[in-house]
């Protein structure tokens, strides 16, 4: 299987990828580590005039903290997040999750803004940057602007940037010695979760409960209010709306979503 | 010392490990310069009228050399089934995945692009996705036959009076899905027509020989204008049997262009287009006496044939092997075989055999469950025992030899069965939410059952090398160092000076090949026999050279050196000499080894898991496993074989599953979406040695091949089963998924609570 | 686009389209098929190749993205004097492979792995290869494979 035909441009700084995208807009999409865009592209689910490949920008690889905020490039590959010092301190959620997602070959080529840009709700790294209440920074021709986590996934694989932005940033406040818990459920360790939950401070972000990765409001309230973890963890699925397939109908994730919860609280209480 | 019977590494595997072999897209032979890069447009619906094919716009892509489709075919009937499929899809298509076009491009990345453009119109029939679907009869595939049954064997009507008297009679309907047989090679063939009117076909295939002559019939040539040769094949797993129908058109095609032509499907098409296996739905019933004495068993198969049945034998051996090791009084069989819109069902490893093992396994501890009794106490009640072999069973198979309680107490010893079960009442008495199962399978399967014979020759040269050649087919099952082992220790040659050559059908023109578990028994006995005659002649040359008579010479296999008996000081041959005093210039013979009987390798299997009721996750903890095949070639490659059973046939009970939507589309189309299982959900293997002899054939040996996927199916289902049994569950369906294990658990909760 | 790799040590330069990924580039192009193709959609891993040192899945790598790179291939492991790499040795040593086909793929992620975490156990060895399959072997041989490998004991 091979992709559609299309132009590749190699961008050299950010600056560069960005005149790309203002001139080409909407034909061009932007090649990352590729592991989401290219096996769409090969299935030809997604058919781009123009690859403007952004890889080479070492620029956007880093994990700093800065003040109580971590910052992470958003072409930092999940290899290097999962091994990164500075972010198994002081965000463990997102290091640790960084090292559920794909399988090694993929951690070492897919990088944590592709995944986002690509905003699927099966996949694990969304729910963990909601967990994380993160912000994300992207960068167009009218300059930068911050977009919070919460804010950032729109419906499915769709998110508010605009064809001539780019993401380069993702911040999240240090959660240093907090309580975190993720768990991923599967069929096989290879497979996209059937729902997942991400667990940072009093916050549960929801893997494949909905057409975009979720929050369980519902469960984040009743902690907050005081409720127990088995209380809290039993309205998981308030509120959601998981795709209903036969290998994983909408009640059977629903009913996950409970259990994972309960089970991702456990493990965040003892962290 | 012999060398059969010892850890010998694989003369295989050197051109594996350092050039990753030599696979039919990975030739790069003269002959295939130029070649024509190919790929099949099929089709994306289930069920549909042709209603026209517009291919103009593909013929204007750049780089097509060709788009054909039914119309342009000048090939003769598919002789195949029933009723006949098409070679290309001309009037109506029967499944997703059907062929109805091929395309021929420059470049293989010209042929997605050019197949885009092939324009189909489909005018949408309902279609016959399932079993019932096809029973049921409302729509039928093939109008014209009045039914979707195509083949019933067996009793018409059964007879319930095999069940008077007995105290319990269990019945229980048990699918055995759908799976396919997904090697990681797919499917591939390059084509080349020579100047001298032959065709050359390279196939990734496990059956050079029958493919041959498949080719020749279908192209309308003589056997002689078609050479086949297997390279490297990367897995069949009984779905690359001989040649599939791609073959042929892209032969024909090859004759159309007069160039060369190279195919390699790719994975979707391999998932939709390449044979499944399984897909059958039993109904067992087992009926007896309180303290577990079987009386009678019934077992009803219904076989989906998928849309053009290329091969019927799967439901009728499944009744033949329908008893199981069981010494059951009374016994009835029916099969019935049914068309769906689905991809055609052929072998896959085990074929017929598993499906059989799986019902009666299921049915043994359905019986033992009603019956509140041990279900390994159960099995050993009702084994045919040792002092009754061979043993005739009620539906004709003839078993050779077998010690099946002395299998299951080794695996049950060797598990530390008792204090399993104690670990398991430990675990619900305190309530705890991950459940321990146990799960038994004892099993007999037959090998070497389709009656045919095999070639074998082997050549003895002045330099004192030996090249065998084999009709067997190996393609990763190490065979080769096998044969290499048993004419070392028959002729006394170093394994270094022997050569193991097949697949070639110039080299190797007469043979049947690699399924069925079949080739060690008959291909390891043709060439025993081949070593046999080779050793009758040079004894012959031997005592001339010697001056002395041909029965007082010997064969000294510690030295491979032929010398006069009870003379041993005396001058010594070494089968270099011999072999320059040939004529001929060397030693040869060529065999075919036909009085070949199937043998009946058995075994037991327990298989230990845990499932989290919580989830419905099934954890695959151990698996246990006797295999008895007879004495052991290689154990090396022997305990591999039953590794990669295991695995297999554990994958199916957990995991894998094809899937239609109602609508006959598939949803397992990738190996994203088809379960295949992963070093992940597996356990290290426990493997305990048995070696049961037979007498029917050279070597006393059974074969390997399928036996462990046979056993291990019903022992991890049965196992997920036992977990829950507490929890009232009597019987889930495989896989089992955990969607399936909490629903199951969930329906049973209801009923509790009402 | 003119693309330009170091695979196995030696420099490759050739002129592909654009859209031309990293296994066909190996193949075709370079002329080394050992790297085999095994599914379509990122699977399977038959395709793993040394990237820079680390295991990709060369059909999810477009050849323009590994331009000015180095690429291992199964060919590029044994020594110039044919002398087998220790995964090489101890595939062969523990029938770790049978048809074959997983086999370059596995031995390169093994190496992967291996560099990352010298010393695994069975289970580890496992999760490292979860993104490699199988049809042959079960498993287990490969794991063992992999093991001995790593300078420990083979025990089962």
């Amino acid at each position: 299987m091979i992709p559609a035909s299309f132009q590749y441009t190699r961008a050299s700084t950010v600056d560069e990828a960005l005149a790309f995208l203002a001139s080409h807009g909407d034909e061009a999409k932007v090649l990352a580590g590729g592991h989401s865009l290219l096996p769409l592209m090969k299935l030809r689910l997604a058919t781009p005039e123009y690859l403007v490949d952004i890889g080479p920008l070492d620029e956007l690889r880093y994990v700093r903290l800065e003040g109580d905020e971590v910052a992470i490039g958003a072409l930092s590959r999940y290899s290097a997040l999962v091994q990164d010092p500075v972010l198994r301190e002081h965000a463990p959620l997102l290091a640790h999750v960084s090292g559920e997602v794909g399988d090694r070959q993929v951690r070492h080529r897919g990088t944590i803004g592709g995944s986002l840009v690509h905003a699927d709700a099966a996949a694990d790294l969304p729910a963990a940057v909601l967990a994380s209440d993160a912000v994300l920074v992207a960068r167009g021709p009218e300059g930068e602007r911050r977009i919070p986590a919460a804010e950032f996934f729109l419906g499915p694989f769709t998110t508010p940037l605009e064809p001539a932005e780019l993401l380069t940033e993702i911040r999240l406040p240090a959660q240093t010695g907090q309580g975190w818990g993720f768990q991923k459920f599967t069929r096989r360790s290879l497979d996209w979760a059937m729902a997942g939950v991400a667990v940072a401070g009093g916050r549960v972000g929801l893997v494949n409960l909905g057409g975009v990765p979720l929050r369980a409001m519902a469960t984040e309230e009743a902690l907050a209010a005081g409720a127990s973890i088995e209380d809290a963890a039993a309205l998981a699925a308030e509120g959601t709306n998981p795709p209903d397939e036969p290998h994983a109908t909408a009640a059977y994730r629903r009913h996950l979503a409970r259990v994972l919860t309960r089970r991702a609280l456990q493990a965040a209480s003892r962290s | 010392m012999s060398i059969v019977g010892t850890r010998v590494v694989r003369q295989e595997d050197q051109n594996l490990i350092t050039a990753g072999g030599t696979y039919v897209d990975d030739l790069r032979a003269e002959a295939l310069s130029g070649a024509a890069h190919a790929v099949f447009v099929r089709s994306p619906i289930a069920h549909a009228r042709i209603g026209g094919i517009d291919v103009s716009e593909a013929k204007a892509a750049p780089g097509v050399l060709g788009v054909f489709t039914a119309a342009d075919l000048g090939l003769g009937p598919h002789a195949a089934g029933p009723v006949e499929e098409p070679w290309l899809a001309g009037e109506v298509v029967r499944y997703v995945g059907e062929p109805v076009a091929l395309v021929l491009t420059e470049e293989r990345y010209q042929l997605a692009d050019a197949a885009e453009l092939v324009d189909v119109d489909y005018e949408p029939l309902d279609a016959v996705a399932s079993i019932d679907a096809a029973l049921d009869g409302e729509t039928l595939l093939y109008p014209e036959t009045g039914s979707n049954i195509v083949q019933v064997n067996g009793m018409a009507e059964f007879d319930d009076a095999i069940f008077e008297g007995c105290d319990v009679v269990v019945t229980q309907t048990i699918a055995n899905q759908r799976v396919a047989p997904a090697p990681l090679e797919v499917r591939g063939a390059s084509l080349a027509w020579g100047e001298d009117g032959r065709l050359t076909a390279w196939l990734s295939t496990q059956n050079a020989q029958i493919a041959r002559s498949q080719l020749a019939g279908s192209l309308g040539v003589g056997e002689e204008s078609v050479r086949v040769i297997a390279p490297d094949v990367g897995g069949g797993f009984g779905a690359k049997i001989g040649a599939d129908p791609e073959a042929t058109v892209l032969g024909w095609a090859a004759k159309r262009l007069g160039r060369p032509v190279r195919w390699v499907e790719s994975r979707s098409e391999n998932l939709t287009s390449m044979t499944h296996g399984r897909a059958q739905l039993n109904t067992v019933t087992i009926g007896g006496k309180r303290d577990g004495t079987v009386l009678a068993y019934r077992l009803d198969v219904v076989q989906d044939a998928g849309a053009y049945p290329r091969t019927l034998f799967l439901p009728t051996l499944t009744e033949l092997m329908a008893v199981g090791v069981y010494r059951f009084p009374k016994v009835q069989t029916r099969s019935r075989a049914v068309v769906t819109n689905t991809t055609p069902i052929a072998a896959y490893r085990g074929a017929g055999r598993p499906e059989a093992t799986a019902a009666v396994e299921r049915a043994m501890d359905l019986f033992a469950a009603e019956l509140g009794l041990d279900p390994a106490d159960v099995r050993r009640a009702n084994f045919i025992r040792p002092e009754e072999f061979p043993y005739r069973t009620p539906t004709g198979a003839f078993y050779d030899t077998g010690e099946y309680a002395a299998a299951l107490d080794k695996v049950l010893d060797t598990a530390g069965y008792a204090e399993l079960r104690a670990e398991q009442r430990r675990r619900r008495e305190a309530g705890d939410p991950v459940e321990l199962g146990l799960g038994i399978a004892a099993y007999v399967e037959i090998t070497g059952g389709d009656g045919g014979g095999e070639s074998g020759r082997v050549d003895i040269h002045p330099d004192g090398s030996v090249v065998a050649w084999t009709g067997s087919s190996p393609h990763g099952q190490g065979l080769g160092t096998s044969l290499a082992m048993l004419l070392a220790d028959r002729l006394g040659v170093p394994l270094e000076k022997i050569t193991v050559r097949h697949g070639d059908t110039d080299e190797v023109p007469k043979a049947i090949g690699t399924f069925g578990s079949r080739s060690l028994q008959l291909g390891g006995s043709a060439i025993r026999q081949a070593a046999d005659e080779v050793i009758a002649q040079a004894r012959e040359l031997a005592a001339n050279l010697l001056e002395a008579a041909p029965d007082d010479l010997e064969l000294d296999v510690e030295r491979g050196v032929w010398q006069v008996r009870g003379a041993p000081s005396s001058t010594v041959l070494s089968w270099a000499q011999v072999a320059e005093t040939a004529t001929g210039g060397k030693l040869t013979a060529d065999v075919w080894f036909g009085d070949g009987q199937p043998t009946f390798p058995f075994g037991a299997h327990l298989a230990v898991v845990e499932v989290d009721t919580e989830t419905g996750k099934v954890e695959l903890r151990r698996i246990i496993a006797v295999d008895d095949a007879g004495p052991i070639v290689n154990p090396l490659t022997f305990r591999g074989q039953r590794h990669g059973g295991l695995g297999q046939g554990a994958a199916q009970a957990l995991l894998e599953v094809v899937t239609y939507d109602e609508d006959g589309n598939p949803t397992t189309a990738t190996l994203a979406d088809y379960s295949f299982i992963t070093a992940v959900e597996l356990p290290d293997f426990e493997l305990v040695d048995m070696a049961t002899p037979t007498d029917r054939n050279l070597l006393g040996v059974k074969g390997i091949g399928e036996a462990a996927t046979i056993g291990s199916t019903p022992a991890v289902h049965n196992a997920v089963v036992d977990a829950l049994s507490a929890r009232g569950v009597k019987h889930l369906d495989m896989p089992t998924t955990p969607i399936r294990v909490w629903a199951a658990l969930e329906e049973t909760a209801k009923g509790n609570a009402q | 686009m003119k693309v330009s790799i170091e695979v196995n040590g030696r420099p490759v330069t050739e002129e592909v389209p654009d859209r031309t990924l990293l296994v066909h580039f190996l193949r075709d192009t370079a002329g080394l098929t050992g790297t085999n193709i095994g599914c379509d959609t990122t699977s399977c891993g038959a395709c793993t190749v040394l990237l820079d040192g680390e295991s990709v899945k060369s059909c999810t790598v477009l050849a323009a993205q590994a331009d000015g790179h180095a690429v291992t291939t199964v060919e590029g492991l044994a020594g110039a004097d044919g002398s087998l790499h220790p995964v090489q040795r101890a595939f062969r040593e523990q029938h770790g492979l049978q048809c074959g086909f997983c086999t370059p793929g596995m031995i390169m992620a093994s190496v992967s792995l291996l560099a990352d975490n010298p010393k695994p156990t069975r289970d580890e060895v496992r999760a490292g290869l979860e993104g490699n399959l199988c049809r042959c072997t079960g498993y287990h041989n490969i794991v063992s494979a992999v093991i001995d490998a790593s300078g420990q004991e083979v025990d089962r």
